[in-house]
């Protein structure tokens, strides 16, 4: 485009190269944070592949790491329940916040914008200090089951992440669909199960993958809540990192999970069609 | 059912709910104001833990380490998302799914593998972890955030005005930085406070890169799940709990505010 700009005195040779320096193109200006992407994003996660294949005391190729994980019913195990308790969290936020989000978008609330902000505030507080304040809860209660007490700090600490997406597209619903399927005579709850609830899909999507991912990969939670019988996939890579001779191992774990993340995201994205709605609340 | 006794039923739920999220730090606020050693015991009320806080030289010296490093790392990520979001916004096809891809592997990647990946690389460049480490894995965290926050007001732009600025005889970079950014600062400004309060708001990339550099969420998760928590953490955490919301609210009721104006 900026090619065809007339040069008013278009002359010397010195205007040629001065248009060289002019003609940069504006999808140039991307460069320095692409480059530094490059280096600073991209090129450790190849390392993180490298350390993931090769063997730490002799440094050839091996599968090792990986046949460390396979091969350890214990390991699988931690992962067999994150992924449990990662899929009881979703759940639980969902149960919770679906009523939320449809109140909150009910005609006589709708209009009181104060309320959302409420429910999504403690989102931008540190998830440690919300765990913390969970902590001092459980133990009033006299809740010591470590298992309870870290699906409970989980379900605190994620469940704004789940009603932010769902209230986006609750909100944004088309009422007319609803009176519509009201005055064909369908139930409150038909019409929940046959039109809310199938039109709610990509915030249910994405609020499933806000919640899901950060706990299966979380490890403050049960560092603070739990103990270690209720670690994490999280807390396994982290332990595997704490000392430096841990880190190919640690490396092939991290690149599981990082599949898992992708798989997830793939498949979310399939569902929806690549609209994830996340909404706009502050 | 009538319409009060529903009205009445959907205010109790959403109040239950409310008070389910808010009963906890208000028990946290509450018993910051006793100086009992255990957990939930109540031993008088006492100022002793603000006492203890204001005077502790670690968490102090954390609170100073946290704000320079979120306000330099959010500059730089503010000057690097906002040039990035005016490039990959000109690009097609392919290069725009590329560059978007990159983007946003650090917003979909686990945290915690983010995290090893920075040391991993940092310790292959011989790189000793500290600020320098800390600054460059917070600004390539947050740099997505403000590209997501600048990008929409680049669509809301007149194309025409770069071009007009072009045959005005001005340069890309004069046309870019007097017709373009000036436009931007909105979005600029909502990216800045995002990259802010994502780098205050991170331990998990800093535990793995901080060396000897301790933030107040480091400091709090090595409090919390390492030396077993200290009482004067209460204080703290019900200062930060109480500013944090402060400062949320007044953005929101500003914002707000303004929203009915225009």
């Amino acid at each position: 485009m900026e090619n065809n700009v007339v040069q008013p005195q278009a002359e010397s040779v010195v205007t040629v190269k001065n248009r060289r320096i002019r003609g940069i193109k504006r999808s140039a200006f991307s460069l320095p944070y692409l480059a530094l992407s490059i280096i600073f994003v991209v090129v450790p996660l190849f390392i993180m592949v490298y350390y993931a294949f090769t063997d730490g005391f002799e440094g050839g190729m091996t599968g090792a790491n990986f046949a460390h994980f396979f091969s350890r019913p214990n390991i699988l195990a931690v992962l067999g329940k994150s992924l449990l308790v990662a899929l009881l969290t979703t759940v639980i936020c969902f149960l919770l916040a679906y009523p939320v989000a449809l109140a909150l978008s009910s005609p006589m609330l709708n209009k009181k914008f104060v309320l959302v902000m409420l429910f999504v505030l403690p989102m931008w507080i540190n998830s440690l200090l919300r765990t913390y304040a969970v902590k001092i809860v459980l133990y009033l209660l006299n809740i010591s089951n470590a298992w309870v007490s870290v699906t409970v700090g989980m379900v605190y600490d994620f469940f704004p992440f789940m009603l932010l997406p769902l209230y986006s597209v609750v909100s944004g619903m088309d009422k007319s669909l609803i009176e519509a399927s009201q005055d064909l005579g369908a139930s409150p709850i038909k019409t929940l199960f046959k039109v809310r609830l199938p039109l709610s899909m990509p915030g249910i999507v994405s609020g499933a993958l806000m919640v899901f991912m950060p706990t299966v990969s979380t490890f403050a939670i049960s560092d603070v809540l739990g103990d270690t019988s209720t670690y994490m996939f999280g807390n396994i890579i982290n332990q595997w990192f704490a000392n430096s001779g841990g880190w190919n191992i640690g490396s092939a774990y991290s690149f599981l999970l990082l599949i898992l993340i992708a798989v997830t995201v793939f498949v979310a994205n399939k569902i929806t069609g690549g609209h994830t709605e996340v909404g706009g609340v502050l | 059912m009538s319409k009060n006794v529903k009205n009445g039923l959907i205010w109790a739920f959403v109040g239950v709910m409310l008070a389910f999220m808010y009963i906890p730090i208000i028990i946290l606020i509450v018993f910051s104001f006793t100086d009992a050693k255990a957990l939930g015991v109540w031993e008088g009320f006492s100022f002793e833990l603000y006492r203890d806080l204001f005077t502790n030289a670690s968490i102090l010296g954390a609170f100073k380490n946290s704000m320079i490093l979120a306000l330099v790392s959010a500059l730089l990520a503010t000057a690097l998302g906002t040039t990035a979001a005016i490039g990959i916004f000109h690009m097609r096809k392919w290069k725009k799914s590329a560059a978007n891809f990159v983007a946003n592997i650090t917003m979909e990647n686990a945290e915690i593998v983010t995290g090893v990946t920075f040391m991993m690389f940092f310790l292959a460049l011989r790189l000793p972890y500290g600020w320098v480490t800390l600054i460059i894995a917070h600004t390539m965290i947050t740099t997505p955030y403000v590209i997501l926050s600048v990008t929409p007001k680049l669509s809301q732009l007149n194309p025409n005005l770069y071009e007009a600025g072009l045959d005005l005889g001005a340069s890309p970079m004069r046309s870019m930085f007097t017709v373009i950014i000036p436009q931007l600062i909105p979005g600029m400004i909502s990216g800045f406070v995002m990259a802010f309060a994502l780098s205050l708001d991170d331990f998990i990339v800093s535990k793995f890169v901080n060396g000897s550099v301790e933030t107040i969420p480091v400091y709090l998760y090595n409090a919390l799940a390492k030396r077993g928590a200290d009482p004067t953490l209460r204080a703290l955490s019900s200062l930060l709990f109480v500013v944090i919301l402060a400062i949320l609210v007044a953005l929101n009721v500003v914002s707000a505010k303004r929203r009915k104006k225009t």
